[in-house]
């Protein structure tokens, strides 16, 4: 075997290890808020109805957590592992932000929760209110962290190199990087519509075990209503975001749109399969100088194609697949969620069946829109400073191949786990 | 001023991994002697633990965290040459991190399932830790002897952490339990005993630097001092269990951190035994410093919500979640 599979092997397996990851943070950030609310509403009203709500809510999240916890262990131990290479390259920039993380969210969040979870008789209304903002707070901050340092790897500014050694030179910059603002909120926002269909989908699951369940009716529509406000803000923020990255990263949107070549008038591929061999599009349906229009705001302006960054340009198949399947499944919840908006007064089963059905599909559009902006940087792992290539590790590819069926393994069980008790926690229902 | 960043730093991250072995250390503990209880048992046990064990765990990656930004060259290294047992040990974390919410969601023979791989989970990590800890100590080489040693250490550090774990149970439960975790606490003692006699005689036999560093007239008289207190606390431990209420879970804590105290001895100023300084290992001053910076903000914060949050789950644990 050569270099290239272990390469590929120690990419695949960081891969998982962050796709599994993410699952969790994507619907705890947004979860977190969403336990303020009920908690506020209950201390408000003092309903039992808010509270059983509030119960139901926060084993979903503690279950989350748990997984989002062990999963972000592991991840802590690969960053060395798998890539000495870019520890040694950008450590000087990625440990602090890494650092700032677990010092001021993790920390923070862990130990909130335990208040949150099991002191409710233990502590005043007030104090276990406060607990439930600073975990949701926490989880937050872990965002803002977190991206700041993925957006850095995507548009870096603020290094400079002393003595051979690339340390910060503006940590201002180097936190608020170009790309970071419309990542954060495209993030914060992806959790929004996450938890949100999470909560609607698995309400609409009791609804049709038990008609008419009260509780189950409350949060269907809340999730519904939250969604329908939050997907046309994605939609927006989701293209501030493409034109950032037209202007900071144009191989990335040249993949995504699947533009090979450097032209004016350039049309909007709806659909085609990018061929690398050939460097074209086969099989294309396009709308004719739209893809201009679209990111220059201009049916006759040129777009840099993919000949302008041979042969440093990502995988174009993926990258294009990928946004697609994003954009596609976006739409799909604009529509549903401003559709339900018409049945406000009693929803028919069609749609507790669609909502039921798109239980999870804030996973998919998360985990899609990772792959487009993590692919389409390649083959950089820090744009124009590490090459993909140079971070991987000496680990032999028998451990990594060992472990790497461990990981799948285990990662199987607990998913399957985590959806069975998920759907089983929402068929019972809500109980004071 | 000029600060000596690698030292603090090397400091930090001590007191980071002593504090999750004494931390996680009793949850972990807890979760190998379920097979040793009664289902309702396991119930108080896992209470005991529930609000912290989250917490408990982000002293790893805080541990871990300062390997990776201070000491980036040797957290490579170290992680690397023990990849497939930390590979072991994080799955042993993810399952019995799951298994805590599982055990109690899931249903008829899954809870049955779960309530298993709690208590493999919890063994697993343990294990692999100790297994780490070995192989750390004997600067990663290859050798039946060295495998063996490993294998020892994880079985004493099993011991260890059931030591922490039954002297915790002595503190937050009552009872038929806690006369049983008196019982566990002695069986603890006795593999802690095994275990650091063990590591006592193999470090300086499988180590140049580290028999010198102890064997050096007359500074061996003053360690000798490390030992003495270790044999003072083990034999209060022995004394207090079944007396005291919180005896035994100080002792065991204080065996914990003489123990450590020694290896730390053992290994300065190194950070990989006889390879690598933890100076040599350091990041670029300019990450340290702000680091560090971060740390003296956040660290008072930290410890006040940890106190607080012990103070607010203080007394006897009882069964049934989310009271």
């Amino acid at each position: 075997m050569d270099a290239g599979d272990a390469l590929l092997l120690a990419r695949a397996q960081f891969g998982l290890n962050i796709a599994f990851h993410i699952l969790f943070p994507a619907i705890s950030i947004a979860l977190g808020w969403y336990l303020v609310w009920f908690r506020l509403k209950y201390a408000r009203t003092q309903e039992a109805e808010w509270l059983a709500t509030y119960k139901l809510w926060v084993k979903v999240f503690a279950l989350t957590f748990a997984m989002g916890v062990v999963s972000g262990i592991t991840m802590s131990f690969q960053f060395g592992t798998n890539w000495p290479g870019y520890m040694g390259k950008v450590g000087n920039i990625a440990g602090p932000l890494l650092g700032a993380e677990v010092l001021m969210a993790f920390f923070l969040e862990a130990t909130f929760l335990g208040v949150m979870l099991f002191g409710m008789n233990r502590v005043s209304s007030r104090v276990h209110l406060f607990s439930s903002v600073m975990v949701a707070v926490g989880t937050t901050i872990s965002a803002f962290w977190i991206l700041a340092l993925n957006s850095w790897m995507h548009t870096p500014v603020g290094q400079v190199m002393d003595g051979g050694v690339l340390i910060a030179g503006d940590w201002a910059k180097v936190i608020f990087n170009p790309s970071f603002p419309y990542r954060l909120m495209h993030m914060l926002l992806a959790s929004g519509l996450t938890a949100s269909f999470l909560i609607a989908g698995l309400s609409a699951w009791r609804l049709l075990k038990a008609p008419g369940d009260a509780g189950a009716t409350k949060t269907l529509r809340l999730g519904a209503l939250v969604a329908a406000v939050l997907a046309p803000l994605q939609i927006f923020v989701g293209d501030l975001h493409g034109l950032n990255t037209l202007e900071h990263e144009p191989a990335k949107i040249a993949a995504m749109e699947a533009i090979w070549k450097t032209e004016k008038s350039v049309p909007l591929v709806l659909f085609a399969v990018p061929n690398e061999e050939t460097k074209r599009n086969d099989f294309a349906i396009e709308v004719p100088k739209m893809a201009s229009f679209i990111l220059r705001h201009d049916l006759d302006a040129e777009l840099k194609g993919l000949d302008a960054f041979a042969p440093d340009h990502p995988p174009v198949a993926p990258v294009f697949f990928a946004f697609r399947a994003m954009v596609g499944m976006g739409v799909l919840m604009l529509a549903l969620s401003w559709g339900s908006l018409f049945f406000r007064k009693r929803e028919p089963r069609w749609l507790l069946w669609a909502f039921a059905g798109m239980t999870f599909s804030g996973w998919f559009a998360t985990l899609c829109g990772w792959l487009v902006t993590e692919i389409g940087r390649q083959p950089w792992l820090v744009t124009g400073i590490l090459r993909t290539a140079d971070a991987a590790g000496r680990v032999p590819e028998a451990a990594l191949g060992a472990s790497f069926a461990g990981y799948l393994l285990v990662y199987g069980v607990m998913l399957l786990a985590y959806i069975v008790v998920l759907t089983h926690m929402a068929s019972e229902g809500a109980k004071a | 001023m000029s600060l000596d960043l690698p030292l603090i730093f090397g400091v930090l991250m001590g007191a980071a991994i002593l504090a999750y072995v004494v931390l996680d250390g009793y949850d972990l503990g807890v979760g190998m002697l379920m097979p040793a209880a009664t289902p309702s048992e396991q119930d108080v046990m896992v209470a005991s633990i529930g609000p912290f064990w989250d917490a408990n765990e982000t002293w790893l990656v805080l541990g871990v965290g300062i390997l990776l930004i201070a000491f980036p060259a040797a957290h490579g290294y170290i992680l690397g040459s023990l990849y497939l047992p930390v590979a072991a040990m994080l799955t042993g974390l993810m399952l019995r991190g799951v298994a805590f919410e599982l055990r109690v969601k899931a249903l008829g023979w899954h809870a049955e399932l779960w309530n298993w791989l709690f208590w493999a989970g919890s063994f697993l990590a343990s294990f692999a830790q100790g297994y780490m800890l070995g192989r750390y100590l004997t600067a990663f080489q290859a050798g039946w002897g060295y495998t063996l040693f490993a294998l020892l250490t994880g079985a004493a550090l099993c011991g260890g952490y059931v030591l922490m774990g039954a002297t915790w149970l002595i503190l937050r439960t009552e009872g038929e339990l806690q006369m049983k975790a008196v019982a566990w606490t002695r069986w603890g003692l006795l593999w802690v005993a095994l275990g650091i006699a063990l590591v006592s005689v193999a470090t300086p036999l499988a180590s140049e630097v580290v028999r010198q560093k102890w064997f050096d007239f007359p500074r061996t008289l003053a360690l000798m001092l490390l030992p003495l207190a270790t044999a003072a606390a083990w034999f209060w431990v022995w004394r207090s269990a079944g007396r005291s209420e919180w005896k035994p879970f100080a002792g065991a804590v204080a065996i914990f951190v003489l123990a450590f105290a020694g290896l730390a001895y053992s290994v300065f100023p190194y950070v990989v035994i006889g390879w690598l300084t933890l100076r040599e290992a350091a990041a670029h001053p300019s990450a340290l410093k702000v680091v560090l910076a971060g740390v003296a903000l956040v660290l008072p914060f930290l410890v006040a919500y940890t106190v607080f949050a012990y103070r607010v789950f203080r007394g006897k644990a009882r069964a049934g979640l989310y009271g």
